[in-house]
């Protein structure tokens, strides 16, 4: 059975054809529109529960299917650019790897240039004796030894030496105004003085904190000393273009980036206080090589 | 391309800007301007967001449930992001480590809801993926023009490159100083303020009454 409606007055008359006139208004068969037949809609209609229910639940799979697709094809290459970066920190706290940019292969170029410059790297204890274990591995993640209590820390040292000139990498890692920071401070052979840094962060603010990671920022480190006479006090970063000038001990906070500078100056603090150990003892094997009495001894 | 096209796309970049005339996005175009570079690609992945989600959301606006809607723009929404993010984190990481949270939080930028509730859902997907690209652009010229008196005045430099002869500044005996606040986020909604400013003494039709 069809349905035909009256256009003009919305009568619905049901049989095979509309009738000639309409009974209530008189309009002609010509006013009158056959009624599309209703279909049964799937699953009740977009808007009836079980619509609903099975919508999201494809949905949801989908989605999840195609996120999980992307990421497992494009890890390999996020886990080559994490490794990459940190063997290009580890390089450029040395002064080393700033040919990235230009080399061609820059993965190739990074690993050539690690390979060649870094030639140690081993793994301390805050008691400061050597423990083993791949300093590299533990390096990539350091935010899980500084969770552990300072005494089970594996802190990673690398050895570098360029072109004769000894120098040790100690990776440092703190806390921001944001979310952590972490960076790789170069000693000279004396264990004391920093002949460079290399600071990196997660989400400081880009312009403020973030010019932690900055050239001008990290340029002051050089030269810096970490002791105050015997006493290892790291480096205090202070408010104030200037107000490091003439201390040795001492750098220019970044300006807006008061809590990230901060954080700088605790990380440096907690991190290298962490390898105080290690170092005295460096120091102290200085010290008797230096002293011409023992030099005489074993002669 | 029929001139009803020609008004989605290029629309949005003056007369029906998101970012001055509709006032969306503010916040993200505070907190990525800073610099210029970070800023520019905050401005693509939006692009390629509003974009694509309004085109998907359109496709599927016949089938979409009424009652679920908002949930199923914001899954939708999520994954490009995510998507997103994952291809910046893997083929741009530096950049991708400078803009950090704020890819993530392309999600809550109110653009893309915006144009997929107003427009993507009552229009024919071609047309839908126009107004979304028209609007990403919007969006990201603003930013672009933020961050560069952003960084040109805060910083001295464009694109990480300094532009102001060091010799001018005072420490080195010159007259010049980086003005400090510019790199602070109120100065990008000051700056807002003042493009909001010029474009609505040009366009008179714009004025609230």
């Amino acid at each position: 059975m069809k349905k035909y409606i009256c256009t003009v007055c919305g009568y619905v008359h049901e049989g095979d054809s509309a009738p000639e006139t309409c009974p209530v208004c008189k309009a002609p068969a010509s006013e009158f529109r056959l009624e599309a037949e209703e279909k049964k809609p799937l699953l009740g209609g977009k808007n009836s529960n079980a619509y609903i229910i099975t919508y999201s639940v494809v949905m949801v799979v989908l989605v999840a299917a195609v996120l999980a697709f992307a990421a497992l094809k494009l890890q390999p290459i996020q886990n080559a650019n994490v490794e990459l970066e940190t063997k290009g920190a580890v390089l450029a706290s040395i002064g080393q790897g700033a040919g990235a940019a230009e080399a061609a292969d820059k993965n190739a170029y990074i690993n050539d240039e690690y390979n060649k410059y870094i030639t140690d790297a081993f793994l301390v204890n805050e008691a400061g004796e050597r423990v083993d274990g791949n300093a590299f591995e533990v390096l990539k993640n350091i935010k899980a030894e500084y969770d552990k209590p300072a005494a089970e820390r594996l802190l990673p040292v690398f050895v570098s030496n360029v072109d004769g000139q000894v120098r040790y990498i100690l990776p440092v890692y703190g806390k921001g105004l944001w979310g952590p920071i972490w960076g790789y401070v170069a000693l000279n052979s004396d264990w004391r003085t920093i002949s460079g840094v290399v600071f990196d962060h997660k989400g400081e603010t880009p312009g403020l904190g973030a010019e932690i990671a900055g050239e001008k920022f990290q340029s002051q480190f050089e030269g810096k000393s970490i002791f105050s006479g015997d006493e290892l006090v790291a480096i205090a970063v202070l408010k104030g273009a200037g107000s490091s000038a003439g201390n040795p001990n001492a750098v220019d906070a970044v300006s807006g980036g008061t809590i990230t500078s901060r954080g700088v100056q605790q990380m440096l603090l907690d991190c290298l206080s962490g390898y105080k150990a290690y170092i005295e003892q460096q120091l102290a094997v200085a010290a008797d090589a230096a002293n011409p009495l023992n030099a005489e001894c074993h002669e | 391309m029929n001139s009803k096209n020609m008004k989605y796309l290029f629309g949005p970049l003056n007369k029906n800007n998101p970012v001055i005339v509709q006032i969306l996005g503010i916040c993200s175009a505070l907190a990525v301007t800073a610099q210029l570079k970070p800023a520019f690609v905050m401005a693509m992945s939006v692009t390629v967001v509003t974009a694509f989600s309004n085109l998907i959301m359109s496709a599927l606006r016949k089938g979409i449930p009424d009652r679920i809607r908002i949930i199923v723009q914001l899954v939708v929404i999520a994954a490009l992001v995510i998507l997103v993010d994952q291809v910046l984190k893997a083929y741009v990481y530096d950049v991708s480590k400078q803009l950090s949270v704020y890819v993530g939080l392309i999600i809550t930028n109110c653009i893309i809801m915006g144009r997929v509730e107003a427009f993507a859902l009552g229009n024919k997907p071609w047309p839908s993926f126009l107004d979304g690209i028209g609007n990403g652009l919007g969006y990201g010229m603003i930013l672009i023009v933020v961050a560069f008196f952003r960084e040109l005045l805060g910083n001295g430099t464009l694109w990480g490159v300094s532009v102001i002869p060091a010799s001018w500044y005072i420490q080195n005996g010159g007259f010049y100083a980086n003005n400090g606040l510019m790199l602070l986020p109120p100065m990008a909604l000051i700056l807002v303020g003042l493009i909001i400013w010029i474009h609505r003494s040009r366009n008179k039709d714009l004025i609230e009454k």
